[in-house]
């Protein structure tokens, strides 16, 4: 039984060698890249990291991102609260239909919508926003996070609700004093899967943004086909797109340890 | 739990409505219409099924889809039984535990043209660490570098399928671990206890306590591998482009390339529909037949 530890440290370590690649990529020159095969930097240099915080073209693309991330996480979470708390406390006229129906969307392919939506979003004018992609990114992000809440809320007895009512509370007052609190692990990892699909989704992002609001990625490809090979500035900006993802994660930690033991993720 | 009729409940999911209704139902329409109408210099006239019934009998679907379903399945049979295992060998709670599930977690918040990018530059023939060491093991074995490398797979289809499977493994196991591991942490001590005094063995462990508890999360597991897996574009389009050929040309890849590399929309329109309902056929199969198992 003591020898358990060994495949969780093989699995890490096969999951660390290519970020160790990437980073190792990140601190080379671009001539030592190509010179050959080396497993640490020669001459480490910061240069492809400072090209980046420099370059407005490179850094207002992680901006872009991170704001379409949030603005998605947020619009999210808010409209699933109610629907995942009708789902999960109602009996209504055609609730399971309406509910497999959600989980549908999960399951589009965003290479069939990409040419509807730019369609669609160039008639709402919203094309090349930020806010185009937060909505966007709605799609697949809603039915998942009403999925998710409605889970936990199942978790919390009713009795809860009910006694609630009867000390005098009106509903959306019970909603954000008692009933928030209670399920604010949830929340927690609804956010977390939010942020997560939103921030790696790239084919959408892509589509309906040019110049303005366009992503990180966008950058990247652009770089990769115009100007040449490019391949330490490439890896220094790959680095650079794991560390938001690693500070969530960081964060989230304990709130997705507690949503593992309220029994669905 | 027993829930009230309560119809102004459809207040509450107004809002979720409208917003996916209008991203689903709009981009749907004109998918639909596209699939059976035929542009002529702008002019769209009413074709019926026939962009459908090219799609069917177009061999290039038909080989894509076939990859597609290789893949899939290829992928589900490797991260499904490692994701079990690897969670079976992580700890109830403890530090350890948590330094296992956040470093586990990283590949899952990578952008996929990032990790397209990082198994581009891993496992490249020459520079990359996999693809060099793959090389340096052959040439021990007595492959000459004269004549090229042994393992390429920009060259090679199958080093490119095999860079492309294990890039997947690599990127999603981590999910099927958490899953799994969400399930085992839902069992309750006494069961253990129970097990240990009737001397029940590692396997019956396994078969008759852990497996029926994580039942409930596998099924999540399974389809949202299943799904994503089948829709997959970025990773391989940044990875092999589809190539070298066809070989690594995905339903998603094709698809792209005929929507919006050749405009060519009744078709692209059409083939959408039929891999919308094909995933939607699958996961609804897998759905039902799962949760009916569960409520016996």
């Amino acid at each position: 039984m003591n020898k358990r530890w060994i495949v969780p440290t093989l699995y890490i370590v096969f999951l660390m060698l290519p970020i160790y690649w990437l980073l190792n990529m990140s601190f080379k020159t671009t001539n030592e890249i190509l010179g050959g095969f080396s497993m640490f930097p020669a001459e480490f240099t910061v240069e492809s990291y400072v090209k980046i915080f420099t370059d407005p073209t490179w850094y207002s693309g992680y901006i872009n991102s991170i704001i379409y991330v949030v603005i998605n996480m947020v619009i999210s979470v808010t409209v699933a609260l109610p629907a995942a708390y009708a789902f999960s406390r109602y009996r209504f006229l055609g609730d399971k239909h309406l509910f497999f129906w959600l989980l549908t969307n999960r399951m589009a392919p965003p290479a069939v919508f990409a040419l509807p939506f730019l369609q669609l979003y160039s008639t709402m004018g919203l094309l090349d926003t930020t806010l185009a992609v937060a909505l966007a990114h709605c799609l697949f992000n809603i039915p998942l996070a009403v999925w998710i809440l409605e889970g936990f809320m199942s978790g919390v007895p009713k009795e809860i609700d009910e006694t609630a009512y009867i000390d005098g509370y009106s509903f959306p007052k019970f909603f954000v004093k008692i009933f928030m609190p209670l399920i604010a692990p949830g929340i927690g990892v609804t956010a977390f899967f939010c942020f997560m699909f939103s921030w790696v989704e790239m084919l959408l992002a892509k589509t309906l943004t040019t110049v303005q609001a366009k992503p990180i990625a966008a950058v990247m490809t652009k770089t990769a086909s115009t100007s040449g090979y490019e391949l330490g500035l490439l890896a220094a900006a790959g680095v650079l797109t794991i560390i938001p993802g690693a500070i969530v994660i960081y964060f989230v930690r304990n709130y997705i340890a507690k949503g593992f033991a309220m029994g669905r993720v | 739990m027993n829930k009230t009729v309560n119809q102004r409940a459809w207040l509450m999911v107004l809002p979720v409505l409208l917003l996916v209704a209008m991203n689903a139902v709009i981009p749907l329409m004109t998918v639909v219409n596209f699939s059976v109408q035929e542009e002529f210099y702008g002019e769209f006239s009413f074709i019926g099924t026939q962009w459908f019934a090219d799609t069917l009998t177009n061999e290039r679907f038909q080989n894509a889809l076939l990859r597609q379903f290789g893949f899939t399945f290829t992928i589900l049979a490797i991260e499904i039984p490692l994701g079990i295992a690897i969670a079976l060998t992580i700890p109830r709670s403890g530090v350890w535990a948590s330094v296992c599930l956040v470093l586990m977690s990283l590949p899952l918040l990578i952008p996929w043209n990032v990790v397209g990018a990082m198994w581009n530059i891993y496992a490249l023939p020459d520079i990359g660490f996999l693809g060099y060491m793959l090389n340096a093991g052959a040439g021990l074995f007595g492959h000459d570098p004269a004549s090229g490398p042994w393992f390429n797979f920009t060259q090679d289809p199958v080093a490119a399928w095999f860079t492309v499977i294990l890039m997947d493994v690599w990127h999603w196991t981590s999910l099927v671990v958490l899953l799994a591991y969400a399930g085992l942490q839902s069992i309750d001590n006494a069961y253990y206890q129970a097990a240990r005094i009737d001397g029940a063995s590692r396997w019956a462990v396994f078969r008759y306590i852990q497996l029926p508890k994580m039942k409930h999360t596998l099924t999540i597991a399974v389809l949202l591998r299943f799904m994503d897996s089948f829709m997959i574009y970025t990773e391989p389009s940044v990875l092999t482009g589809g190539g070298p050929g066809n070989s690594t040309t995905f339903l998603s890849i094709d698809l792209v390339k005929i929507a919006l590399g050749q405009q060519d929309l009744g078709n692209a329109a059409a083939m959408s529909i039929i891999y919308f309902l094909m995933i939607l056929l699958v996961s609804w199969l897998f759905y039902t037949l799962t949760m009916q198992g569960g409520k016996k």
